[in-house]
C-alpha cells in the first residue's frame, strides 16, 4: 500500500520534472538561440526522441529482476542528471554558438548536448514503474493506464506550475535544483522503504 | 472557405466603419493583417479577442508622416545623438522608422533585424520599405543577431529596440545580459532608443534593469499613447542645453514627419522612481509577460 502510494508519487514527480525542465529549456536556450520557432522545435524534438529511447531502455531493463531499490536508484541518477543542465548550459551554448551559425542546427545541437541524456534517464522511469505496479496479465493494461494517468497529470502540473508561477518566484537554476531535490528525496525514500521481496513486482504469468 | 472569408470581412467591416482589410496572413509567429481606413494603412497583429495592436501605420497621401505617436516619440533619440552613422533597428514592423531615418540621413547605414519573414515582405509591399546595400534586413532573432555582432566587433551609434508589441514581450530581449550585449555593440557615444509597452509591475523591474545596465536614462511618454520610449546612452546623458541645441537644429527637418520637436523635448523625463522591491531582470529571471499582466 505504502509502496504503491510512493510509486505513484514518484511517477507524478517524474512527469513534473520532465515537463518543467522542458519548459525551462526554452528559457535556457533563448539568450543564445533566441525564441524563434526553431528553438522550441529543437527542444521538443530532443525530448520526444530521448523519451522514446528511455521508454525502450526502461522496458528492457524491467525484464532483469525489477525491484523498488533499482527504481529508487534510477531517481537518484535522474535527479543528478538534471544538474548537468545547470552545470554545462553556458559552456555548451557558447561552444555551439561560435561553431554553428545556422539557427536550426545550433539550437538542435545545443538541445542535444543539454537535454538528451537527462530526458532519456527520466523516460526510463515510465515503463519500469508499470512493471512494478502490474500484478497480473489481466490487469496490466489497467495498471499501465493508471500510471500514465498519474505521470501525465504530473507533467501537466509541471508545465503550468513552471510557466505560471515558478518562473515568477524563482530563477531558472533554482527551479532545476528543486526538481533535482524532489527526485533525490523520492529516490532515497524508495531505497529506504522495506516490505517483502519486491511485492509489487510479482511475476507476470507467462 | 471562400464564403467564410467573406463573412469575416463583412463582420469586420460592420465593426469598424470604412476599414477594409487588404491583406491577411498567418505567419510563423502570428496572424497579421493590413487594414486601410480613410487613407490610413496599418499593419496589425491580431491579439486576443478584439484587442488589436497597430504595429505600423502610414498615411497613403503623406507617407512621410510618422502616423503612430510612438514612432514620433522615438525620434527624440536624435536629440541625444543628432548625426548617427550606423543604425541598428531591432524589430522591423512596417519599416517605418528605418525609412524615416533613411529619409533624414541619406548617407546613413541601417541594419534592421526582424524575426518574422512575413513582416519583411509586408513592409516592402505595403509600407514603402526598400531594402538596399546600406539598408539591409536580417531575418533573425535579435538576441542572436546582437550576440553575433558582438563577436564580430560590430559597432552602432544608434540602436532602436522596437521588438515588443502590446501583447507579448520577448523576455530574452529585456534582461540585463541582453542590454550588456547591446552596450557592447554600441559606440562609446551610442544611444539606445527602446519602445516599450510595460504596464504595472513590469515598469519597475524594467526601470531597475535599464538603470543597472546603463545608469540614468530618459523616458518619453504621452497621454494618448500606451507606449513609453526609453532613451539610454553609453556615455553620461547629455545636458538639457545640449539637447535643446540639437532639437533646434533638427526641428525644421523633423516637421515633415509631423514630429513636434519642442513638445517632444519638453516631454522628456529623467529616470523615473521605481519600487525598491523591483528585481533586475536577468536571463535567470525574466517572467516579463506574467509581470506585465499584474
Amino acid at each position: 500500500m505504502l509502496r504503491t502510494a510512493l510509486l505513484l508519487l514518484m511517477s507524478f514527480t517524474m512527469g513534473f520534472a520532465i515537463m518543467s525542465s522542458e519548459l525551462l529549456g526554452g528559457r535556457i536556450l533563448a539568450p543564445n538561440f533566441g525564441s524563434s520557432i526553431f528553438v522550441w522545435g529543437s527542444i521538443i524534438t530532443v525530448y520526444m526522441l530521448a523519451l522514446s529511447l528511455g521508454y525502450l531502455i526502461g522496458g528492457q531493463w524491467s525484464m532483469r529482476a525489477p525491484s523498488f531499490r533499482k527504481f529508487g536508484l534510477l531517481f537518484l541518477v535522474a535527479g543528478l542528471s538534471l544538474l548537468h543542465i545547470v552545470a554545462f548550459d553556458q559552456w555548451a551554448m557558447d561552444w555551439v554558438f561560435v561553431r554553428v551559425e545556422d539557427p536550426r542546427g545550433g539550437a538542435l545541437l545545443a538541445s542535444m548536448l543539454l537535454f538528451f541524456v537527462p530526458s532519456i534517464i527520466m523516460g526510463v522511469a515510465a515503463p519500469y514503474g508499470v512493471r512494478l505496479l502490474v500484478e497480473s496479465r489481466e490487469s496490466s493494461g489497467k495498471a499501465a493506464g493508471f500510471l500514465y494517468f498519474v505521470s501525465t497529470l504530473g507533467s501537466a502540473a509541471g508545465t503550468i506550475m513552471t510557466s505560471f508561477y515558478l518562473v515568477v518566484w524563482f530563477e531558472i537554476d533554482q527551479i532545476i535544483y528543486c526538481c533535482t531535490g524532489l527526485l533525490l528525496m523520492l529516490g532515497v525514500l524508495a531505497l529506504l522503504i522495506k516490505g517483502g521481496s519486491d511485492a509489487g513486482a510479482t511475476e507476470v504469468a507467462s | 472557405m471562400k464564403n467564410h472569408c467573406w463573412l469575416l470581412l463583412v463582420l469586420l467591416l460592420a465593426t469598424s466603419a470604412n476599414a477594409e482589410i487588404i491583406h491577411r496572413e498567418k505567419s510563423l509567429y502570428r496572424d497579421l493583417y493590413i487594414e486601410e481606413n480613410d487613407g490610413l494603412r496599418c499593419l496589425i497583429f491580431r491579439a486576443r479577442g478584439d484587442r488589436k495592436s497597430n504595429q505600423s501605420c502610414v498615411y497613403l497621401q503623406r507617407p512621410d508622416v510618422l502616423a503612430l505617436s510612438y514612432t514620433r516619440m522615438a525620434m527624440a533619440g536624435l536629440f541625444l545623438k543628432p548625426q548617427p552613422k550606423r543604425i541598428l533597428v531591432i524589430g522591423l514592423g512596417g519599416g517605418v522608422l528605418p525609412r524615416a531615418l533613411r529619409d533624414l540621413y541619406p548617407q546613413v547605414d541601417i541594419t534592421s533585424v526582424e524575426i518574422d519573414p512575413a513582416v519583411v515582405a509586408v513592409a516592402k509591399r505595403y509600407f514603402y520599405f526598400q531594402e538596399a546595400d546600406d539598408n539591409r534586413v536580417v531575418v533573425q532573432d535579435a538576441r542572436v543577431f546582437v550576440k553575433r555582432a558582438g563577436l564580430k566587433k560590430e559597432q552602432y551609434d544608434f540602436v532602436v529596440l522596437d521588438a515588443f508589441n502590446g501583447d507579448y514581450i520577448p523576455g530574452h530581449l529585456m534582461t540585463l545580459e541582453f542590454f550588456q550585449e547591446v552596450k557592447k555593440i554600441m559606440t562609446p557615444d551610442g544611444v539606445l532608443v527602446a519602445n516599450t509597452f510595460s504596464r504595472s509591475e513590469l515598469v519597475n523591474h524594467e526601470a531597475a534593469t535599464y538603470q543597472k545596465a546603463f545608469g540614468e536614462f530618459y523616458t518619453v511618454s504621452q497621454r494618448d499613447s500606451g507606449n513609453r520610449i526609453i532613451l539610454a546612452s553609453n556615455k553620461p546623458l547629455p545636458k538639457r542645453t545640449e539637447m535643446h541645441r540639437n532639437m533646434l537644429e533638427l526641428a525644421p527637418q523633423l516637421t515633415r514627419f509631423a514630429v513636434e520637436s519642442r513638445k517632444l523635448l519638453n516631454g522628456l523625463d529623467r529616470t523615473p522612481k521605481w519600487k525598491r522591491s523591483a528585481k533586475v531582470l536577468t536571463d535567470q529571471y525574466s517572467p516579463v509577460n506574467v509581470l506585465n499582466e499584474r
